[in-house]
């Protein structure tokens, strides 16, 4: 395991005061357009951000990952629509755009309906704008938004409570099934440094149904545009949702988001992270087993070059017994990027025969690079099963060699090498074509981070 | 001239001097044995031949097909024809049989300004190779070497040498853990190779596999040097002598 150490720097002169400030503008204007209790959240969001301020390295929570780069942004958060720019055409270039079923197009966090299709759906499902929902479905919205993902100690998700002002919001009845998977695609249009978007999605399945979501976040533009996004999912009794998300943005572009699940009795999770893009990407991706005999797998794949960070922190709370979690997490690390992964694994008491599994698997294609990786297991119960494994290692010379002396040349090889690496993290996406052109995409990005590494 | 000339060479690892001066000259059409006791050496002469860096050539040369051969990268040398049949053939997870050997053996077409095989095309090269080797069609479809039985993986070695048709074929102890149906069909693999245009080179510590494969010339290696060579009956000479006769021989 590689740790760096860095001499922590005094806290920067963030501008916490021109958040503040924005916040005062969007509270008298635009946000007056949102129902009473969704700005009363807000203010309970933009104070909570103001008691904790930006996380600053000395946070556990946030000893690798320095946010200094995003909090002396100019704060411009894009919480009102602005007229769009693109068309459909524009937006074929990007990822899952031919995938079947429904699709739903944000750009900067808004819902836009002229780029978005929504195919025919089941009695009872509903999809479409959070911000319309607020209004004609707010006894649900109501019921479950903000209530999974806490704000409480975390700076950037109270930032979210007090600006988003959209998102998806996806609701699928009691034992309803969605064969299709159903495409959001964030589309950061970043016309100048510091354009903020503060996406907000809220996903239901309620006891028995079946769901896949695939979230994509890409960018036009290369200015320092920041998403910064929560997406909460309610998985209900008995219920099945797939989730993968895609983060892609420009190398410009600072993301930051949470994915918090709320797992009820006899559910099945599974998470998928792929996260190839953004100069800073942090993601927080929690779950909560609220009942027995949950299955929650939680899978990732990072990919970073040049002077990339990509963090994940994950947190698994085993609240209740006989649920089982298993997070399989690979990382791509070239140039002088940095990896971060934190998992941590909650075995609450009486939460018996909890079977926990941690993998992190890192591999390095140079010198500089480097991953700090640390699992953090604190158990309450004595029947439990946890296995938790990190390593970083290179490429495997023999493996090389081998695939050289059968006629492949090096960079081939070494291309093979990664990308079997990867495809051990892409096998496990259930979502056929989701992992088909992930896989494709990945090809080519690999290559050419192979050859940027022969260079 | 010969198809492969090795003179005088000199190779180590970490310091450690391994081959001390050998001599070989192995002409097109010919099969030569190389027998000797454990850690003589035998892997480290087919890996440096095959081009693994890991070990460093000190000095002496190797012409193949008129090239020299120390210049190429491992790749072009299997592009020229080489083929190293690994005593250890390592497990490539995640790196699927066929996809892999449709890649290297594209690559060596192209190289000889052939075009590439269309995945049709190439399935009729494999099933063919397939029956051969009497490999399960599974094998192809799982991840190289990976969770592979030991005879199995020796099987795929031949299985792969099938299939890229080289010219010059070393065996590292290809025979060493398999059974006796699967040295047959190893042996069958190796025979159907023979042509007037190319040759074999074969590393085995047992006489067993040189009734099948019969050699044209029998090499003994002893602490990196050849102290011996001969005909076919050496091997038989070997296998009831064992190699303590020839321990003060000097390097020939
Ligand atoms: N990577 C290495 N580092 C150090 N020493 C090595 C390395 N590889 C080989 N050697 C040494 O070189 C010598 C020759 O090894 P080699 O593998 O060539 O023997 P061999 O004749 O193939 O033996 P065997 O019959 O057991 O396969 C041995 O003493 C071995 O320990
Ligand atoms: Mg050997």
């Amino acid at each position: 395991m590689t740790t760096t150490t860095q001499q922590s720097k005094p806290a920067p002169a963030d501008n916490a005061q021109a958040h503040l400030a924005a916040f005062d503008t969007f509270e008298k204007g635009g946000a007056r357009r949102f129902p009473a209790w969704v700005n009363e959240l807000r203010r309970a969001g933009i104070s909570r951000f103001t008691a904790l301020g930006f996380p600053t390295r000395r946070l556990e929570d946030w000893k690798y990952t320095n946010v200094a780069p995003i909090s002396q942004l100019p704060f411009k958060p894009a919480v009102n629509p602005m007229p769009v720019a693109l068309s459909a055409a524009d937006l074929a270039r990007f990822a899952f755009a031919g995938l079947d079923g429904s699709r739903l197009v944000f750009v900067n966090g808004h819902f836009v309906p002229g780029l978005s299709a929504i195919s025919k759906l089941s009695v009872g499902v509903k999809l479409g704008s959070l911000a319309a929902a607020m209004s004609s479905d707010g006894d649900i919205v109501k019921q479950h938004l903000g209530r999974y993902a806490s704000a409480t100690d975390h700076a950037f998700r109270a930032l979210n409570v007090a600006f988003f002002a959209d998102g998806a919001f996806i609701y699928v009845p009691k034992g309803v099934v969605v064969e299709e998977p159903i495409h959001l695609l964030f589309v950061a249009v970043a016309g100048e440094d510091g354009t903020a978007a503060h996406p907000r999605n809220l996903i239901v399945a309620e006891a028995g149904s079946r769901l896949k979501v695939v979230e994509s976040y890409v960018s036009v533009g290369s200015a320092a545009g920041f998403t910064n996004a929560v997406t909460e999912i309610a998985v209900g009794e008995g219920a099945n949702v797939e989730h993968c998300k895609f983060q892609d943005e420009s190398l410009g572009a600072f993301h930051v988001a949470t994915i918090q699940s709320s797992l009820a009795r006899n559910s099945r999770f599974t998470s998928h992270s792929i996260s190839v893009g953004a100069q800073i990407a942090r993601h927080d991706i929690n779950a909560v087993m609220t009942g027995e005999g949950v299955e929650c797998v939680l899978n990732g794949l990072y990919v970073a070059s040049g002077s990339q960070l990509v963090d994940h922190h994950m947190v698994v709370d085993h609240a209740q017994p006989r649920c089982a979690s298993h997070e399989f997490f690979h990382g791509i690390l070239g140039g002088k990027s940095r990896g971060v992964f934190n998992g941590k694994i909650f075995v609450r008491p009486g939460a018996q025969q909890t079977d926990a599994k941690q993998t992190n698997r890192n591999l390095l294609l140079t010198d500089d690079a480097t991953v700090d990786t640390k699992p953090q297991l604190e158990i309450f119960a004595d029947d439990v099963k946890c296995m938790h494994g990190a390593t970083v290692g290179r490429l495997d010379e023999d493996a090389i060699f081998y695939l050289r002396s059968r006629g492949i040349p090096h960079n081939a090889a070494r291309r093979m090498l990664t990308q079997a690496f990867a495809s051990n993290i892409l096998a496990r996406i259930g979502i056929e074509p989701v992992r088909k052109q992930l896989d494709e995409f990945l090809q080519s990005h690999l290559d050419a981070e192979i050859r940027a590494v022969e260079g | 001239m010969a198809l492969l000339e090795i003179r005088n060479l000199n190779a180590g690892i970490a310091g450690k001097h391994i081959l001390k001066g050998i001599n070989l000259s192995i002409n097109a059409g010919e099969v030569h044995a190389i027998m000797g006791p454990n850690g003589s050496g035998k892997s480290t002469l087919s890996q440096v031949l095959a081009g693994r860096k890991t070990f460093n050539v000190i000095s002496g040369e190797v012409t193949y097909n008129g090239k020299n051969l120390l210049e190429l990268e491992p790749e072009e040398r299997a592009h020229e024809g080489i083929f190293l049949a690994f005593q250890y053939p390592v497990e490539i997870p995640g790196v699927n049989n066929t996809y892999f050997l449709k890649a290297a053996y594209n690559e060596i077409r192209k190289h000889r300004g052939e075009p590439e095989l269309d995945a049709m095309d190439f399935l009729a090269l494999v099933k063919e190779k397939m029956k051969l080797l009497h490999l399960e069609q599974d094998l192809l479809n799982r991840p190289l070497n990976e969770g592979f039985s030991g005879g199995e993986k020796k099987r795929n070695e031949i299985f792969q040498m099938a299939v890229l048709d080289p010219k010059l074929a070393i065996l590292d102890e290809t025979d060493s853990g398999l059974d006796i149906d699967a040295l047959r069909d190893v042996a069958d693999g190796v025979n159907k190779l023979r042509r007037p245009d190319n040759a074999a080179l074969v590393i085995t510590h047992y006489q067993r596999l040189l009734n099948y494969v019969v050699p044209d010339f029998v090499h003994v290696l002893l602490n990196g040097c050849i102290v011996k060579s001969g005909g076919k009956e050496l091997a038989l000479e070997l296998e009831e002598k064992g190699y303590d006769w020839l321990a003060c021989q000097p390097c020939l």
